[in-house]
């Protein structure tokens, strides 16, 4: 395995909702600290391609790959990196990989976490989840996190319910990184917020991204977020991938009408 | 466009444009076709400064553009000496042209644009940050920089969205020679500055000529112009519809 | 005996249901802590109320069993009396309050303090077999997690405690990790009782009517209380002894004694206290014989003041 080796490969993936494909032959390669978004409109097919990449949705056709080791079965032992079909993987595999390598953003903070266990509980689960066993670590560590996403240590043992959506945002960011992923899903993470909070949180992710070297997957109908944070991104139309590429390229020379159609309709700001 | 050669690229050269075509479509104008460029050529040798002339309206920023990435070109060969080996950034990858942006070419654009929040000292630091040079460090550098450029240090904790036009464009230069890469772009840098820092820029520009890195560039000033210009490339002699004007 | 004599089938129900729990249970006895599901019955009680547990007790009784019941550590409540007469009218089984007499001892809130044999076997009734519930509330998640041994959840509950209080807060029910394997409730008894489970010779048979699972611990298993590197599991303790027999190291219970609030410890466990007591007083009266006089009813009795004394006085 070397950098060539995408983190992640797509490859003809579609998802059907009976006849109809909500998505249909996506392909795409993701590699370590890129970040890639993925725009369009309500019923584009892009919550779909979310949803089939993180496993909640069949993938009818086509496969998805991910870089890592096999950790049981035939060669387990020591075993190197290797682009593994994650249909081949059981569901121990693939739950070990979303407690250790995957983490998963959702637009409502209420979906990813526990809104009456503490921010410092929440941010510690990960690390508890993965066999810490020292409470002094495990709070500090929360602590630190939660320094990181600027959420006051005052405020570290206050439930979600008890914060603002900028907040519970980040306390969902932080509870994401805590345990070092490779791979990070994001659900128009900050869609429903304030514009100030917004650019807050944007400009979060988009450091921590950068410092840790995240591949990350992000959602969004909002092109001037796709602009902010992203290096590749993908529009989708009517389940398919209609143009991709360098997101600068993607919305300053685009090709499709579609995409001179959405680029077009940005409030200049 | 047939690939009769290899990519090559001579020592000394670091750029080369060859046989370039760009034409838009406006699809929300009837599929309009506006062919802007055609056949564009030109080299950029290492350690000078190639200007781009030409009319408002020319194509001189969609030259830039294609060369940075931004914009695809239709054919032709944009060669790029990149680590030991030659890029072709008409048909390179994305992650192949944001290799050679973190590593090889530089972008001083006309306007900032710069995320909300971060200070203009991170602003400026960041393209070492991206190649991973530790914080402490590449501060120590934006300071330099922002210094020299005669930003006062009172700004430099605070986003640059709240500066003046000038203030920004120089938050932008600093940004720009952080660190030598082996190409810079300069898209009209000096449009809105006084005199000082004018000279400032200027220096700036020598210096890193006289290391080596090779220089694309737009300049309104013609005093900017005539002080660090090699090479003219008319990029007006390349616009289809003005073919026979400057045949 | 007047009326039509009902004739119940040995130990009240049927046969084939008899198996059905004996097949549960020998499953939760080959895989330590792991909640088998089962088929719960009727009981002529409500659920709730320890139906859990007489079934389990019904599928193993006989008539040369000696059966002991504790309801919150006494033998003498309504609930411990009524499931004792219950088994001796359809199971023929003898009663007793004796620990040590007993060969199944049917329980919700304690372990006797007199150690465990093992010709014993311990039924308890469970309430909520489920340690993961008040975290997770989809069951098809709860058992997910059990069956990939995903247990972070448990300790963010204790992570939540020490946060909040200092310490691990849960003195009853409090979770115990089986045979390295299966995180588990032991029922509501207190964290005190916790250590008497690891290593026990005892059989520990669990059985939740109202939830519909059946759990067990077999003899001599490792049964850990979860905790934290640095803040690790502790049982409550006592600093005074039972105000009535002396003994220490037992679990105590507050009682009231009067309206002013005044309160006395005395043993959970009356059984242990009433046979530490009149083992003490017979030391006594062999080495003291002038004082005899004295013998007292009921020790607690003994210390309550009446007030209508009192104010006549």
């Amino acid at each position: 395995m070397n950098d060539e080796t995408p983190l992640l490969s797509v490859t003809g993936a579609s998802h059907r909702y009976g006849e109809r494909y909500g998505c249909r032959d996506v392909s795409f390669d993701l590699w370590p600290g890129e970040v890639l978004a993925v725009v369009g409109e309500s019923g584009s097919g892009k919550s779909t391609l979310l949803g089939m990449l993180a496993q909640r949705l069949a993938l009818d056709e086509g496969r998805i790959r991910y870089r890592t080791a096999r950790q049981h079965g035939a060669g387990a032992d020591g075993a190197a990196e290797e682009l593994l079909d994650l249909s081949t993987l059981s569901e121990r595999e693939v739950r070990r990989l979303w407690r250790t390598d995957w983490g998963f953003v959702h637009q409502n903070a209420a979906d990813g976490l526990r809104m009456h266990v503490s921010a410092g509980g929440n941010v510690g689960e990960p690390l508890m989840a993965n066999g810490w066993r020292h409470f002094g670590q495990i709070r500090a560590e929360a602590e630190e996190w939660l320094r990181r996403v600027e959420i006051p240590t005052d405020r570290m043992d206050d439930a979600p319910t008890l914060f603002s959506g900028g907040m519970r945002q980040r306390v969902q960011v932080a509870r994401n990184l805590v345990f070092g992923p490779r791979l990070v899903f994001m659900d128009e993470p900050t869609s429903g917020l304030d514009v100030s909070v917004q650019a807050r949180l944007l400009d979060l992710i988009r450091s921590l991204v950068s410092e840790l070297g995240l591949a990350v997957v992000i959602v969004t109908h909002d092109l001037a977020v796709a602009r902010l944070i992203s290096h590749r991104t993908l529009v989708m139309k009517d389940g398919f991938v209609i143009e991709s590429g360098l997101t600068d390229r993607v919305l300053d020379d685009p090709q499709a009408a579609y995409t001179q159609l959405l680029v077009s309709s940005i409030l200049q700001g | 466009m047939t690939h009769n050669a290899p990519n090559a690229l001579p020592d000394n050269t670091i750029l080369s444009v060859q046989n370039v075509d760009k034409t838009f479509t406006l699809h929300l104008q009837d599929a309009q076709r506006l062919p802007v460029l055609h056949g564009m050529t030109f080299d950029v040798p290492r350690g000078a400064c190639v200007v781009l002339g030409g009319e408002s309206g020319a194509g001189k920023s969609t030259v830039m553009k294609m060369v940075f990435g931004s914009y695809g070109a239709d054919s032709g060969r944009i060669l790029l000496g990149h680590q030991g080996s030659v890029l072709d950034l008409v048909t390179a990858a994305p992650r192949q042209v944001l290799a050679a942006r973190r590593e090889t070419v530089g972008y001083v654009s006309q306007f900032l644009r710069a995320v909300p929040r971060v200070p203009a000292l991170d602003v400026v630091a960041e393209p070492l940050l991206a190649r991973g040079v530790d914080r402490a460090s590449a501060r120590e550098r934006a300071s330099e920089l922002l210094a020299r450029l005669s930003i006062p240090e009172r700004l430099w904790k605070l986003p640059p969205a709240t500066f003046s036009g000038g203030e920004q464009q120089r938050v932008n230069i600093a940004r720009g020679f952080i660190f030598e890469r082996p190409l810079l772009l300069l898209d009209e840098p000096t449009a809105s500055l006084d005199a000082r820092n004018r000279g400032v820029v200027i220096d700036l520009i020598r210096e890193s000529l006289g290391h080596g890195t090779g220089m694309l560039a737009i300049f309104h000033d013609a005093d900017v112009r005539e002080a660090v210009a090699d090479l003219t490339v008319d990029v007006q002699s390349f616009t289809p519809v003005r073919d026979e004007v400057f045949a | 005996m007047s009326g039509p004599r009902i004739v119940y089938n040995e130990g009240y129900l049927d046969e084939q249901t008899k198996r059905v729990v004996r097949r549960a249970l020998l499953k939760g006895v080959a895989i330590p802590g792991f909640q088998v599901p089962f088929a719960s019955r009727e009981v002529p009680m409500p659920r709730g109320w320890g139906t859990g547990g007489v079934q389990v007790t019904a599928s193993i009784i006989g008539p040369d069993d000696t059966l002991k019941v504790i309801d919150q550590g006494a033998d003498d409540t309504t609930n411990a009396v009524s499931i004792r007469a219950f088994f001796e009218k359809v199971a023929g089984a003898a009663s007793t309050t004796r620990t040590d007499e007993a060969t199944i001892i049917q329980t919700r809130h304690r372990i006797p303090e007199t150690p465990l044999t093992d010709n014993q076997i311990m039924v308890y009734q469970v309430p909520i077999p489920e340690p993961l519930r008040f975290l997770e509330p989809r069951e098809t998640e709860t058992r997910r997690l059990h069956a990939l041994e995903e247990y972070g959840l448990m300790y963010v509950k204790l992570y939540e405690d020490i946060a909040r209080y200092g310490h691990i807060a849960k003195t009853y029910d409090y979770p115990v990790l089986v045979n390295n394997r299966y995180v588990m409730a032991p029922s509501p008894i207190p964290s005190f009782d916790n250590p008497k489970m690891h290593q026990s010779p005892a059989l520990q048979l669990f059985g939740a009517g109202r939830e519909k699972r059946i759990y067990a611990i077999p003899p001599y298993t490792d049964v850990e209380s979860l905790g934290f590197d640095d803040y690790p599991f502790e049982p409550q303790r006592f600093e005074q002894p039972c105000e009535i027999c002396e003994s220490t190291e037992v679990y105590l219970d507050e009682v009231l004694i009067d309206d002013q609030g005044g309160v006395m410890f005395v043993c959970s466990d009356t059984d242990h206290c009433e046979r530490t007591l009149t083992a003490r007083e017979l030391d006594q009266s062999n080495t003291d014989q002038s004082n005899t006089d004295q013998s007292s009813t009921d020790p607690i009795t003994d210390h309550i003041t009446d007030p209508l004394t009192e104010v006549n006085a």
